[in-house]
């Protein structure tokens, strides 16, 4: 097959930009450590209210000055619907939804999770910045879905404790 | 000359009606997203028209039209008729019937759950046995072009398929692929449960069918409209196909690449392991690689046709291009919008910065660029060509037809931008409104939906400029002998030079092994652990 010579450095050029994201996603991966929350846990939806862990959502802070964030997330509300978490100390949030499907994203970070029932959804992250943060629900879940939000305080907390 | 040209008018008028309704349901949300208080405005009007516009659009708009184009190229590539055309209008009634189901349990506020419909979002058993008729019309419709594509094989051992068939087939292959996990997810899952005859349905499951679909879906949008860049575009433009065997080295590695990278689309999914989310990523990156192709050598199609015409510098081959013909100046603007698309593509499959725009307006604004743009103006421009030429009539209004894709490109630009910019300050896609309890945060968006509401009226003036000047053209063109549909003929013929690419029986076999290693392991896995299913609800 004749390939036009001009046309072939494009082809090359493509392949090498190609190869240019791939590395890109490849050292944020691997050297940074980061992956999209992607947490493997079930839990039976119709007992998320029940569940020992679930049904006394809220805040812990753990010894070393971390925190672990529970929340429902349901048609059309976060329970809590306001969490204060400590600045620049990991965060792990626990999702989970006892009815259908609905987003959890902090508005302005990459804390990002769809929250599905059946499946706890979990990621860590760390806020280097306080003040209050929005978190808002982005997968249509119903006629309210727009009415579904929580705030976010990110304060100073002291050190590991 | 195109025997079918009544069937295949018939798949394009579905087409375009479906466009109007979707075109006005649009500009209602692009003013309710902007605040702006009509009377009619409610939540459930909305969430409504959302659904509407998604699957009026989405899927009847772009089956409709690929199947009635196919139909047309595959009779004008073989010269002769489509076999089992009795089937072929059969396959046409049953699509029909479908999108009428679906279309009243939707505008009975019966099925209002977008047209992603993830369950466990319930909707009205009609919603989902209207997809699964819908599907099935479509396969009649691939079954009738193989079928045609075949007997003239058999009479033709020796000859290269018709580039414009080629692109077709691997449009049906994809198709074909794509479907299997719909069809499984509709009829297997959502069907029984919405019938009541299981209770439950595991939602995690249902994404990962709906995804293997959702993505290559975008393939089959996008197939045919390359179909009109390497074999119409050309031709009108004046020029010839700067390479055909690199086109069909393109549809190849569509047919390879479109299906086993679906979990890009569910990056933010628990349930489904980072592992195969990455391996699907690094599948998806090498998409882009056919439409790079495909950008230089269609611009370079064109670029042929400048210098036939006398152009000799650097540049001054644009300057010979006709932009005043809506059929060129559409796909023209297709690709220039495309290229946007393309690059915000890449960021939305990247594993690491998709957790900033997914589920925001940013997405959206992406696929407005893409299946909004390339494909949506390629078919409305290449309906200026092709429609007058079935009905043997003269296009009427036609200085509506010349500055609608210009209107499109201007309103899309704004709507798309705007978009972009909100999704990355953290709005999300598919909401009503966004107080948020007086938010500042979100107080931020109204300037960012009010440019895309404006975009919306330009897009919507270009809607009514496209359905005006085709139903001009069937109610009042003038009946007048048009000139033949043309393919364009490439600068060299392809010979006996890489048969291989031919030989669609080999890609379907390779992108099945591909479909496979993506798709086996985490599927297998997922069934075998211990899931729980979701009753299923119906909030709207």
């Amino acid at each position: 097959m004749n390939v036009d010579l001009y046309e072939k450095i494009w082809m090359w050029a493509a392949a090498g930009i190609i190869v240019v994201f791939l590395a890109s996603i490849a050292f944020t991966t691997f050297g940074q450590a980061f992956t999209p929350p992607s947490h493997v846990e079930m839990i039976d939806p119709e007992t998320v209210r029940t569940d020992p862990e679930f049904s006394q959502p809220g805040v812990t802070i753990h010894e070393d000055g971390s925190a672990t964030v529970v929340m429902q997330a349901f048609l059309f509300a976060y329970l809590p619907n306001e969490v204060h978490v400590p600045r620049a100390r990991p965060v792990t949030f626990r999702v989970t939804s006892p009815d259908v499907i609905h987003g959890f994203q902090i508005v302005g970070t990459n804390g990002n999770t769809m929250v599905v029932p059946g499946y706890v959804s979990q990621f860590t992250t760390t806020f280097n910045r306080a003040g209050e943060y929005l978190i808002v629900c982005n997968e249509y879940c119903g006629l309210g879905h727009h009415n579904m939000f929580a705030r976010l305080i990110v304060e100073d907390m002291g050190g590991a404790r | 000359m195109i025997p079918s040209r009544r069937l295949a008018l018939a798949n394009i008028w579905v087409a375009i009606s479906a466009f109007a309704i979707a075109a006005a349901m649009a500009v209602m949300q692009a003013l309710s997203r902007a605040d702006l208080d009509l009377p009619w405005r409610t939540a459930k009007m909305y969430y409504l028209s959302v659904t509407a516009h998604g699957v009026l659009m989405a899927i009847v708009f772009t089956t409709f039209f690929i199947m009635g184009l196919g139909y047309v190229v595959t009779e004008r590539s073989f010269d002769r008729a489509i076999t089992m055309k009795k089937f072929a209008w059969g396959s046409f009634w049953v699509a029909l019937f479908g999108t009428l189901c679906a279309a009243w349990a939707i505008f009975w506020g019966k099925a209002s759950v977008l047209y992603t419909f993830y369950p466990p979002l319930k909707a009205h058993p009609l919603f989902y046995i209207a997809v699964a008729l819908i599907v099935i019309g479509s396969w009649g419709w691939c079954w009738v072009i193989i079928h045609t594509y075949l007997t003239w094989k058999r009479a033709n051992l020796d000859a290269r398929t018709p580039l414009a068939v080629h692109g077709y087939l691997a449009t049906i292959i994809v198709w074909i692929l794509a479907t299997i996990g719909v069809a499984v997810e509709v009829m297997v899952m959502l069907i029984p449960w919405s019938l009541g005859i299981v209770d439950k349905v595991d939602p995690i499951m249902a994404r990962i069918l709906f995804w293997w679909f959702g993505h290559p879906l975008v393939y089959f949008w996008l197939l045919p409209a390359y179909v009109v860049w390497y074999t119409l575009a050309p031709k009108i433009a004046g020029g010839k196909l700067f390479s055909d065997p690199l086109a069909r080295l393109v549809f190849v590695l569509f047919i390879l690449l479109s299906t086993p990278v679906g979990f890009h689309h569910q990056f933010m999914d628990p349930g489904v392991p980072a592992g195969w989310k990455l391996f699907h990523t690094f599948n998806t990156m090498w998409i882009l690689f056919p439409s790079f192709i495909t950008a230089f050598t269609v611009i370079a199609s064109f670029e042929v046709a400048g210098r036939m015409k006398g152009a000799k510098g650097w540049f001054d081959w644009l300057e010979e291009l006709p932009w005043g013909n809506p059929a060129f100046s559409s796909v023209a603007l297709a690709m220039l919008m495309f290229a946007v698309g393309g690059f915000g593509g890449a960021i939305n499959a990247s594993f690491s910065m998709n957790a900033m725009i997914h589920n925001t307006a940013w997405v959206q604004g992406h696929f407005h660029t893409t299946v909004g743009t390339a494909v949506a103006l390629t078919f409305m421009g290449i309906s200026y060509h092709l429609v007058p030429k079935l009905l043997g009539r003269t296009l009427q209004m036609s200085l509506l037809a010349r500055i609608q894709p210009y209107l499109w490109f201007g309103g899309m630009l704004l709507f798309s931008v705007a978009n972009h910019q909100t999704g990355l300050a953290g709005m999300p896609r598919r909401i009503y409104q966004f107080e948020y309890g007086g938010s500042e945060i979100a107080d931020q968006w109204i300037a960012g939906t009010g440019i895309s509401a404006l975009g919306g009226v330009f897009l919507f003036v270009s809607s009514l400029c496209f359905v005006a000047v085709m139903f001009g053209t069937l109610l009042a063109g003038k009946r007048e002998e048009q000139p033949a549909i043309e393919f364009a003929t490439p600068l060299e013929q392809p010979g006996t030079k890489a048969r291989i690419l031919d030989r669609m029986g080999l890609w379907v076999v390779v992108a099945a092994v591909l479909i496979l290693a993506a798709y086996a392991i985490p599927i297998i896995n997922h069934l075998s652990a211990e899931t729980f299913g979701s009753r299923g609800l119906s909030p709207f």
